[in-house]
């Protein structure tokens, strides 16, 4: 997992709440074998006019030009800025891959569907929670301004707008620990190594046949 | 040391690091890999760089996607080809020993991990399936994990575990003639319920359970997911340590006389303190049949479909109506009325060479009876296969009408093309039978081998032991 460090990037505002994860990547695209190249299909639904389906050429399709992501203005985002229960439906990690093939490091909403909280975490994602009041702030800042940007300080635990306004946000203590260090549950194991090492030799002398293969 | 459980035991010979919070690091010896969860696993791997922890604990086949027909074409279903091609290269990329489609070895993973010796006593066992409880039959621990959890085994070659209460199902006395595995299994589900394990490891136990083959542990350990246990188990004796001598990932002469020592405490305490305790009578069981869409739901087979008025709940009383309704059946009808469509003999919980003995010994010089549609027998692996053909089980099969196909998962998830229609009816020896599970609209009945064989003869359910008699 990579390290999540401080960015002040573009953000895009996606002005719907209780958007699913079926609309951020709809099921025909999670036959698929790989974890990667979700990206292309992120809200496929709202994204393109036509129906999208594995192994189109997406370059070809015809674009909706309502959509934020299409305009030409948000290119480059890697904040997502959303409504309220972001990400609810499925369990599928197939969403956050998505998210993160596309761009996105960063999602900033009221609040989120708890299974897909989790999953952004161990995909390097981080979902931030601020109250409604502050998100539609935030909402008219970037409408309201091409080029917006957000600095998001992990470390901090601080959001900063280009007016040096600094908003605050909370995360447990763990899971920012994580992030910063670019640690997935496997990269936490491997912390222990010598003792998986230590494990085995004791094993190999007691119970050696485990190993004779 | 206080009295330990087989599942204490099991524990904690595999702790690499307790956490203190009932929590710990497990080492996993043996991890089992098919097409379907682990190719994102794979992928996470290369994502990041990382090489397997352990190469030769892996083991590998295909199953789910196989065509069970003529495979000399390969498979026509583009989806299924890829994952079963994608399991083919990262095999080859990791150096991971696979069974692949070709190889006459290949089958079911739970099928052929103890075949070859490849699930041991005092093993933990894990693979991308929940029916990996099926390898507890051997006094391991065994159990189902999801995709980012095979990428942490592969790894790692450890797991983060909570512990589970422990839950030990005492099934007393001799069972009766005809009364098999599957048939205790049954009972133990309807009587406990398919939540009733949830949170426990279940150990099984009580003379009906050390009167099992292991054939029979294997399956009775399969279901143990069914009744919401993550493993199941039994406790290791003569019959399991004859069953694993030779096979080709067993240990050998002196590794195994040592191995042999090792396993002959992998078995509870006499004074262990279990969780819960649950206490079958064997000698009252009856072959068993399930007339719902839940493994719950099931009766002997001389008795009646239930009425949804007979559940004392509102709640069981609106799913016994649902399930009725799927399932195109009345309550008060007898089990021995009900007309089946299609027979299928297959599956992890029921396609070893004993499973499909059983089956032909009640097949022989018969006939399928006119309105079913399709019989069939599919082998849990190719070597059981080998073994029937050289038996003679298979002209047994194909002369009373069956079909005889190719080792896989098959009609046990209708993965590939072997599926039910909307409305047919099967007896099946798989181990779901959720709607939609063997194709939309299809509806099961989980039976033993012997019931399911004789069901195809009669055209509908019977009682096997009134035939044997
Ligand atoms: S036979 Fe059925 S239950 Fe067993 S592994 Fe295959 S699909 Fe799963």
């Amino acid at each position: 997992m990579e390290k999540f460090e401080t960015l002040t990037v573009i953000v895009a505002p996606l002005d719907r709440s209780n958007v699913d994860t079926d609309a951020i990547i709809p099921k025909q695209f999670l036959k698929s074998i790989k974890r990667t190249g979700f990206g292309p299909n992120l809200f496929d639904e709202w994204r393109y006019l036509d129906h999208g389906e594995p192994g189109k050429d997406n370059s070809q399709r015809p674009l909706n030009p309502d959509f934020v992501l299409n305009q030409p203005r948000y290119q480059g985002a890697q904040i997502l800025l959303a409504r309220e229960n972001f990400g609810c439906g499925s369990s599928r990690e197939h969403a956050p891959w998505a998210l993160l093939d596309y761009g996105f490091r960063v999602i900033i909403a009221p609040s989120y569907a708890d299974i897909f909280y989790n999953n952004c975490f161990k995909n390097g994602i981080l979902p931030i929670v601020l109250d409604a009041e502050t998100v539609d702030r935030l909402f008219r800042a970037v409408e309201a301004q091409e080029g917006y940007q957000l600095t998001v300080d992990l470390e901090q635990q601080q959001i900063r707008t280009p007016d040096g306004e600094v908003i605050p946000f909370e995360i447990d203590a763990y899971r920012k620990q994580r992030l910063l260090e670019g640690l997935d549950d496997i990269g936490l194991t491997l912390q222990h190594a010598d003792e998986i090492r230590a494990y085995e030799e004791q094993q190999q002398r007691q119970r050696p046949w485990l190993f004779d293969q | 040391m206080s009295p330990r459980t087989l599942y204490d035991k099991l524990w904690d010979r595999h702790v690499v690091r307790d956490n203190g919070d009932g929590t710990a690091l497990l080492y996993i010896d043996r991890h089992l890999i098919h097409e379907v969860t682990s190719p994102q696993a794979f992928e996470g791997l290369r994502l990041a760089n990382r090489q397997p922890w352990s190469v030769g604990a892996n083991l590998a086949t295909p199953d789910h996607n196989v065509p069970t027909t003529d495979r000399s074409h390969g498979i026509t279903d583009p989806v299924s080809r890829l994952q079963v091609d994608t399991l083919d290269q990262n095999c080859q990329t990791y150096h991971i020993t696979e069974f692949a489609m070709a190889d006459p070895r290949q089958g079911i993973v739970h099928v052929i991990g103890p075949e070859q010796g490849a699930t041991l006593p005092g093993m933990t066992v894990v693979c991308g399936d929940s029916h990996t409880s099926t390898h507890g039959a051997f006094g391991a621990l065994a159990f189902g994990i999801g995709t980012s959890e095979v990428e942490h085994v592969l790894a790692t070659q450890t797991l983060g575990q909570q512990k589970s209460k422990s839950m030990l199902i005492s099934v007393d006395g001799k069972a009766p003639a005809g009364v098999t595995a599957k048939d205790i299994v049954l009972a133990v589900i309807g009587r406990i319920g398919t939540a009733g394990g949830t949170g426990y490891a279940i150990e099984f136990g009580g003379e009906a359970i050390r009167d099992l083959s292991m054939e029979g542990r294997m399956t009775l350990c399969n279901m143990a997911i069914e009744a919401g246990a993550r493993a199941g188990m039994v406790a290791v004796d003569d019959k399991t340590i004859d069953y694993v001598k030779g096979r080709p990932f067993a240990p050998q002469g002196a590794l195994w006389e040592q191995a042999v020592a090792d396993w002959q405490d992998l078995h509870s305490d006499a004074d262990a303190v279990f969780d819960k305790v649950v206490h079958l009578d064997a000698t009252t069981l009856q072959p068993q049949v399930t007339w719902g869409t839940s493994p719950e739901m099931v009766v002997g087979v001389n008795q009646t479909v239930p009425t949804p008025e007979s559940f004392p709940e509102p709640v069981r009383q609106e799913g016994a109506r649902a399930a009725l309704k799927y399932m195109g059946l009345e309550g008060g009808m007898p089990i021995c009325e009900i007309k089946l469509d299609k027979i299928f003999i297959g599956s992890c919980t029921n396609s070893r060479i004993e499973d499909l003995r059983a089956a032909a010994a009640v097949v022989k010089g018969h006939k399928v009876a006119g309105n079913i549609t399709l019989a069939m027998v599919v082998p849990g692996s190719g070597l059981v296969k080998q073994q029937a053909e050289a038996e003679g089980l298979d002209k047994i099969f194909l002369e009373a009408g069956f079909e005889w196909r190719e080792p896989g998962c098959s009609m046990c998830l209708a993965m590939n093309a072997d599926r039910l229609e909307p409305g047919e009816r099967c007896a099946s020896t798989s181990n779901r039978n959720f709607e939609g599970r063997q194709g939309q609209g299809g509806r099961t009945h989980l039976v033993s081998p012997a019931m399911a064989a004789a069901a195809a003869i009669a055209g509908h359910f019977v009682d096997i032991r009134e035939l044997s008699s």
